[in-house]
């Protein structure tokens, strides 16, 4: 079967799976960029965010940072490990950013259930609606990524289309430095 | 063992002792990222919950982007076409951030808006929360 021209074409001096992969990124810049710009001047406008904010749970957020701080180490070893050609180790490694993805989301239902029992729903005011907005908009892109991952480490397993092993960690690390951000605006910043 | 074999081995084992190494910078950064914050609140410092909040995330990002997703030796358009939409972000806060962070200017009031930061400040006065009832958006 022929190979998809995303892997053999190079024409902008890199391969144009990974340019195509950093256009998905720059138009989610602009997409989160946007998103925590107006999160930025409600809370900077509005002092009493800060008193809503003051109902964040910051332990299970400094978890959650945690869990995504580590699954990007597995997926940057995971990378290490296709540019060797080792496809087997490259899938473990994938298979544990999985982990990392899945744990992530099991602590952030634990803590929106808790906080929807608490009354604090995305129709209570605005601090809850851009809380829920962002955090979900994060976690739909967590989802995402993993099922691409589970797909992408099929492959690896036996030694094919390890190129987008880097790609899926390209937009991992991404999706880790989106909640880097996050932290500290919704969690810390009370 | 080759001495090409060894050579390749040393550049391996080389490599991943860069990546932990960045990895247990970030968990540093990580750890003082929330105890920052808790001690500028028992010192009444602002300042230090910024920077440490702030400052820290910008520098765990930039370790990020730099050594995981390996911006450092990416092709230089590459930056650039993500430093593009990073400024698009920073015309927009800057359109928009008068009319949303100031309620009111020369000719115009936001009413809304002030009013329902001043019922949010009292009730949070008034019950030492300012979630009950607050079912009102502004704006």
């Amino acid at each position: 079967m022929a190979k998809p021209i995303a892997t053999t074409r190079s024409a902008t001096t890199i391969p144009t799976g990974r340019l195509a992969v950093w256009w998905v990124l720059a138009s989610e810049v602009v997409i989160f960029g946007g998103l925590l710009a107006s999160y930025i001047m409600h809370r900077l406008g509005h002092p009493e965010f800060g008193d809503y904010a003051a109902h964040t749970n910051t332990a299970i957020g400094a978890i959650n940072t945690f869990v995504l701080l580590t699954s990007s180490y597995f997926a940057v070893r995971a990378h290490f490990e296709a540019e060797q050609g080792r496809g087997k180790n490259a899938a473990k490694w994938l298979y544990a950013t999985i982990g990392g993805a899945l744990a992530f989301l099991c602590i952030k239902s634990y803590e929106w259930t808790h906080e929807i029992q608490e009354g604090f729903t995305i129709t209570r005011n605005a601090f809850w609606s851009f809380y829920y907005t962002a955090a979900g908009l994060h976690a739909c892109h967590v989802i995402g990524g993993a099922i691409i991952m589970a797909i992408i480490a099929q492959d690896a397993k036996k030694n094919l289309e390890l190129q987008r092993v880097e790609l899926i960690g390209i937009y991992w690390h991404f999706v880790d430095v989106v909640w880097i951000f996050l932290f500290p605006l919704l969690y810390i910043a009370k | 063992m080759s001495e090409g074999a060894k050579h390749h081995h040393e550049h391996e084992a080389e490599h991943i002792r860069h990546y932990t190494k960045i990895y247990v910078i970030l968990l540093v950064l990580f750890l003082v990222s929330v105890a920052g914050p808790v001690v500028g609140g028992l010192v009444g410092s602002k300042a230090l919950v910024l920077i440490t909040a702030f400052g820290i995330a910008l520098v765990k990002a930039y370790l990020v982007c730099a050594h995981f997703m390996h911006l450092n030796i990416e092709k230089r358009y590459i930056g650039y076409l993500l430093g593009t939409t990073l400024v698009f972000m920073f015309l927009f806060f800057a359109g928009v951030s008068p009319d949303v962070m100031e309620h009111r200017g020369r000719n115009w009031e936001n009413v809304a808006a002030k009013q329902e930061t001043a019922r949010a400040i009292a009730e949070h006065a008034a019950h030492g929360d300012g979630e009950h009832g607050g079912g009102a958006h502004h704006e």
